[in-house]
């Protein structure tokens, strides 16, 4: 699904945010990456988003090589992607049916598609009824679930959590925590960055630790101490 | 592209301008500030195109005939002068309505000097044709044509009437172009910066559709519809401002100016709108599509 071979991205000349990192996830798994603050976590995440291009190495996403992607050819790369932010990254101005439609209107499926697929995304996150709502009228939890029904709409191969519990507290954090296991289960690879220890310790998931630009750890059914 | 689409992107460009009521309202202004002054502008250089245009109507040049011309030569030679492509009209003037026009002129009221004349003309042999030009920028070719006619004793013409003339003509056309360039340029400029305003403030929101995967044809095409929208309402508000403002700037001038008015012949209002309004209107529409269009180019590389 990912493959990551002797990848460095620099932002500026001789400070590498990653340092020669390769890494390979398998389509269907569930991977934590954790790491202290500068570690390269969402430096990973962007250059697999193709928001930042690599300074060298190679990066594969769903047998698509990221290097050779053309500009015009992004859009349509990011529709297979679904991604979740800290920051939720809500459409303030429209209300949550809006919010979900929009990731199905940049596809340009059709009306019905629409009508029949964002319901159903917003049931799976458990905010059917607050369709009308808009974001500033949810809590911090509720506009996390309506990012994740927005990054599963198009129903995407891999899903992308850029620290999403990171405003939540611990009961939200859970909740969120048991919607991207939902989806991981329905067959989306889940790839989460993250600082929660007690989360990532208790799911045992595979657990990727960063550190200054270079993978210290890969364990299978690992645990996270930030203390180190 | 879906018609969904499309008519999303339309309704979402509406939206967009209720939403940012202020970044709007600011567009605009500046949209009707740049068109009240092109439209300003072009009607008066309209005008002024008008007044030498008509003064160009009353230049003409005079042919005179060899004396032992036949009449039927001189016919001839009137429509060999019509059918030349700079000639507007021809008039056959005989030397009587050549000496009645010459004693109006010249004795004027005091009309009885020129009875010591009687009957006897001094202009005699003098029948001519007073060519009236197309465009007095031909007058050179025109004469040297009439000159190079058989039985043309003598072509008279007005090189300083026509020299200045043509010479106004150019000068109008070199500070038309010049003008309309800078106010293009300057509106251009104070759209893009209105329009980079109401971006910055919305980037996040460009940040999240390129993120979920949105075109930029999609980012872009709201956006657009706004800035066309925007040009099309700052057009249209003083360009009606206008219509009703000419006819009281031009009775206004007539009045305080009543010495001018032989000389001043102005357009009627719907004379000038048949030119100003589609394009005071086109240029509304275009400059808020290239403003809006060019600017978010620059955002949409997320």
């Amino acid at each position: 699904m990912i493959e990551l071979k002797e990848v460095t991205k620099e932002y500026s000349k001789g400070i590498a945010a990653l340092n020669g990192v390769s890494l390979k996830i398998e389509a269907g798994e569930f991977v934590f990456i954790v790491g202290d603050s500068g570690s390269g976590k969402s430096t990973l995440i962007k250059l697999i988003m193709k928001e930042l291009d690599p300074t060298s190495g190679t990066i594969i996403v769903n047998g698509q090589n990221l290097n050779r992607l053309k500009h015009r050819h992004i859009p349509k790369y990011r529709r297979t992607l679904g991604v979740v932010f800290q920051d939720f990254r809500l459409l303030k101005d429209r209300n949550i049916y809006e919010n979900i439609a929009f990731a199905l209107r940049v596809t340009e499926a059709s009306p019905r598609v629409i009508k029949k697929k964002v319901p159903a995304a917003l049931s799976l996150v458990g905010l059917a009824q607050k369709y009308k709502a808009f974001p500033k009228e949810l809590s911090g939890g509720e506009q996390q679930r309506v990012a994740i029904a927005r990054a599963v709409v198009n129903e995407p191969v891999l899903l992308l959590a850029d620290e999403p519990t990171g405003n939540l507290d611990p009961t939200n954090a859970w909740e969120i925590m048991k919607l991207l296991e939902e989806a991981n289960d329905r067959g989306t690879t889940v790839l989460v960055v993250t600082h929660n220890q007690e989360i990532v310790n208790e799911m045992k998931k595979r657990v990727i630790t960063m550190k200054k630009g270079v993978i210290v750890s890969d364990e299978k059914k690992g645990g996270y101490n930030n203390e180190d | 592209m879906r018609i969904s689409t499309l008519g999303y992107s339309v309704r979402q460009g509406v939206k967009n301008i209720g939403r940012n009521k202020l970044f709007s309202l600011a567009s605009v202004a500046t949209m009707a500030a740049c068109i009240f002054v092109f439209g300003l502008f072009f009607s008066i250089v309209m005008n002024f195109h008008n007044i030498v245009m008509t003064a160009e109507e009353g230049v003409a040049i005079t042919v005179f005939f060899d004396e032992d011309i036949t009449e039927s030569r001189i016919q001839e030679i009137g429509r060999e002068l019509e059918k030349h492509e700079g000639v507007a009209e021809v008039k056959f003037v005989s030397a009587e309505e050549a000496w009645d026009s010459f004693k109006g002129d010249y004795f004027g009221e005091s009309a009885d000097l020129a009875e010591g004349f009687k009957n006897d003309n001094p202009l005699v042999g003098a029948d001519n044709y007073e060519v009236y030009m197309k465009n007095v920028e031909n007058q050179k070719d025109l004469v040297a044509f009439a000159e190079g006619l058989e039985g043309v004793r003598k072509v008279n013409k007005s090189d300083v009437v026509a020299n200045t003339l043509e010479k106004a003509n150019k000068l109008i056309i070199y500070v038309s172009v010049v003008i309309i360039a800078v106010l293009l340029a300057v509106s251009i400029f104070l759209i893009s910066n209105t329009v980079t305003m109401g971006i910055t403030v919305r980037r996040e929101e460009i940040a999240i559709m390129k993120y979920i995967g949105a075109k930029d044809f999609f980012v872009r095409a709201p956006f657009v519809i706004e800035g066309m929208i925007i040009g099309l309402i700052g057009a249209a508000i003083p360009l009606v401002f206008l219509y009703f403002m000419y006819g009281k700037a031009i009775t206004y001038i007539l009045e305080k100016f009543s010495i001018l008015n032989h000389i001043l012949d102005f357009l009627p209002v719907n004379e000038v709108y048949y030119y100003l309004l589609p394009i005071g209107l086109a240029l509304g529409v275009g400059i808020g599509f290239m403003g809006s269009a060019f600017t978010i180019r620059k955002h949409l590389k997320v």
